[in-house]
């Protein structure tokens, strides 16, 4: 049987190469990311996760490689031939970053219209409606604040939508990120480490969200992880990176049993992580 | 605290700490003021003046000690001089009940003024419609732009060519200066998209000293230093303002006097200068103005939302520019005559220091800071070579107390349910300003 991720990838990776100079970031790395499905990337610091992040996103160039993303239309895109932000306005990948890039200054509200520029844009005629105060355009902000405020109602940050979004404790602020990104209206969307810094609760809180966005059926999640019981929870595949390249490609299941994944990056078994334990507090 | 010193104790590091202000202050002062030279029978002489030095390491010495004893009390610099002003945040009405009070006091101001208040005040709406102007890119985009004089220029050069040449109205080259100086903050914007920080202070101030170079040496064409004389002033919708038969005086059945055109100048910059903040309101409240903001505060993560900042930055320098080329061409007809020497650096840093001495982007705050700036320089002009010390002293003073501007923080552009202002301590001031 062939995995999901194989039969209707959203996104397909052949080749990555990122070259700093001399440093290999990432190197032939071909992995694909199925649709409506949670894609993990793991592996340990220096593996390479963020560089290929920042290449899907285009942020880098890669040196060599394709990235094909298939929308649900059928349009496919070549993104390494694109600038950052048509990857996001017409490709329709969103991202989050691994230290939160709120507009910190900016409502809650605003950061979620700002998410909505394209489309406001286009309900302003282009600015040139909305300083006329057009009709078209009032009908499009009020949609567009219904959108955010749905989301915001999400993420329960209903309440809070006039406040800064720097006022906000750190755990809302991953949660307004991927909401956020979420009103550009992705197809893919690609997390970077959205659990970091997370206590127990806001994690749980965290696959709630992740979860709930993949039933929709709308939009798949490409992330990072280091957060093990995150990764193995929600994801249904996962792709290990060691030292920028891919070193095992499947189930969580799979992930968990695979020598080389647990030689690089897992450390020792579990049950051998039991038997210490026991010999220690025995 | 106040009780953990007794009297005599604070009294003596009081003493100890205005003793060392004093010797400080004579170190400074007692050649520069101490000795003077003047020219005498037999070259050169030196006058000493021991007595003027002692008043002011006396002065130093009382105020230091004054100062500590009573205004910032035992502990250090615990309060500021002035710490009693209220803060904008604790006051959110401030700024509305101040806003309304000087658009009153502007719309009525040439019944009750003399000729003098009225052309001081044309002169503080050209300075407040540059700083809004100036405000888009600066303050709303957070772009650190040192040659906004430039588009200024170009509006200015514009009317008087185009009159000069063809002959055409004010009218009709008013709206022309403000498209050709918007054209020109577009040709700025392509060079300087890439750059950040300090680099792109250094390209907009050289920028704007092209312009001036340009306009200074093209001899045959801007009639260099010797400027454009000669430019018409604007009519009253085609009516002039002399004193023949078809004047504005006689047509409106008026006694003729020269303060008519004065007044009509004056209500034509205030309209001017509302439009221009009529629209910055409204654009703030708009996608573009808003990702203008939301590029302040972080550039990345506007491209990862899909937004081009190459179109949001061009079309704030664009904007921002076609409002100082307005206001040019505004200057152009009410002086009459312009040459480079009026374009010169110092205009783009009195600008810029209107905009950020009013609190990057707020409209009021730019408004009074121009009102201060300008209106200062006229009340201490008496005072001659001592002005540019005070006003230096009054920017110093004004940005210790204010770090942030006057008007320290952030409205936001759309409210749901209550509005709350944001502190600047939250609100990034974009490229150039780290």
């Amino acid at each position: 049987m062939t995995p999901r991720w194989e039969e209707d990838p959203v996104l397909t990776i052949e080749h990555l190469t990122m070259r700093f100079g001399g440093l290999v970031a990432a190197s032939e790395l071909s992995f694909q990311v199925g649709r409506d499905e949670i894609t993990a990337v793991i592996g340990p610091n220096g593996a390479g996760k963020t560089t290929v992040f920042n290449c899907i996103t285009g942020f880098y160039r890669p040196t060599v490689g394709r990235m094909t993303l298939r929308r649900r239309s059928g349009a496919t895109f070549l993104l390494e031939r694109m600038a950052d932000y048509e990857i996001s306005r017409i490709a329709k990948v969103a991202r989050t970053f691994q230290n939160i890039r709120l507009f910190s200054g900016m409502t809650l509200l605003e950061n979620l219209l700002v998410a909505q520029h394209n489309a406001l844009m286009r309900a302003s005629q282009f600015t040139i409606g909305g300083v006329l105060g057009l009709p078209s355009y009032r009908a499009g902000e009020r949609r567009a604040v219904d959108k955010a405020l749905a989301w915001l109602q999400r993420i329960d940050l209903g309440h809070r939508a006039d406040d800064a979004a720097g006022d906000l404790p750190y755990g809302d602020q991953r949660r307004l990120e991927i909401a956020r990104a979420m009103c550009t209206g992705p197809e893919l969307l690609c997390l970077d480490e959205p659990a970091a810094g997370l206590n127990p609760r806001e994690s749980h809180a965290l696959t709630g969200l992740l979860s709930s966005i993949r039933e929709e059926r709308e939009t798949s999640i490409l992330l990072i992880e280091h957060d093990m019981s995150v990764v193995m929870e929600i994801s249904d595949h996962v792709v290990v990176l060691d030292h920028g390249e891919k070193i095992a490609d499947g189930t969580p299941q799979q992930i968990r049993d695979d020598e080389a994944v647990i030689a690089a990056y897992l450390g020792v078994p579990d049950e051998e992580l039991d038997e210490i334990e026991e010999v220690i507090t025995g | 605290m106040v009780n953990a010193m007794g009297w005599g104790e604070r009294l003596q590091a009081a003493l100890k700490e205005a003793g060392i202000a004093a010797l400080i202050t004579f170190a400074l002062i007692c050649v520069i003021i101490g000795l003077k030279t003047d020219i005498g029978p037999d070259g050169l002489e030196i006058t000493q003046r021991w007595d003027l030095v002692a008043s002011g390491v006396a002065i130093v010495f009382v105020g230091r000690l004054l100062l500590r004893l009573v205004v910032w009390g035992p502990e250090g610099q615990g309060r500021g001089l002035f710490s009693s002003i209220p803060k904008a945040r604790e006051m959110p009405w401030l700024g509305k009940v101040l806003g309304v009070a000087l658009l009153a006091i502007a719309i009525t101001l040439p019944f009750y003024s003399g000729r003098y208040v009225v052309d001081l005040g044309i002169l503080v709406l050209t300075y407040v419609m540059l700083g809004w102007g100036l405000n888009i890119v600066v303050g709303l985009a957070g772009l650190l732009d040192l040659g906004y004089v430039a588009f200024y220029a170009v509006g200015a050069y514009s009317y008087a060519l185009l009159a000069h040449y063809f002959g055409w109205s004010f009218w009709l080259c008013l709206p022309l200066a403000g498209i050709l100086a918007g054209f020109w903050g577009i040709i700025l914007g392509f060079p300087v998209l890439r750059l950040r920080g300090d680099y792109l202070a250094i390209v907009t101030l050289a920028f704007g000293e092209i312009i001036r170079v340009v306009l200074l040496n093209w001899y045959q064409f801007t009639g260099g230093p010797d400027g454009i004389s000669g430019i018409p002033r604007p009519s009253f919708f085609g009516i002039p303002f002399s004193r023949g038969e078809d004047g504005f005086a006689a047509t409106f059945g008026l006694d003729f006097t020269s303060m008519h055109r004065i007044i009509f100048l004056y209500y034509l910059i205030l309209i001017l200068a509302l439009i221009t903040n009529a629209v910055t309101l409204r654009l703030r409240r708009l996608p573009l103005g808003r990702a203008w903001e939301a590029m302040r505060e972080d550039e990345i993560a506007c491209r990862s939302l899909g937004i081009s900042t190459t179109n949001t930055k061009l079309s704030a320098f664009a904007i921002g520019a076609m409002f100082g080329g307005i206001a040019g061409s505004f200057f152009a007809t009410r002086q009459g005559f312009i040459s480079p020497e009026s374009f010169v650096f110092m205009e783009s840093a009195l600008i810029l220091s209107i905009v950020v001495l009013g609190g990057l982007g707020s409209q009021i705050g730019v408004a009074i800071a121009a009102i201060v700036m300008i209106g200062g320089f006229e009340v201490f002009r008496e005072l001659e070579q001592y002005r540019m010390l005070i006003f230096g002293a009054l920017l110093v003073f004004i940005m210790v107390n204010r770090p942030r501007g006057l008007m320290a923080r952030r409205e936001p552009s759309i409210v749901l349910k209550e509005r709350k202002a944001i502190g600047a301590d939250l609100v990034a001031q974009g490229e150039g300003h780290r």
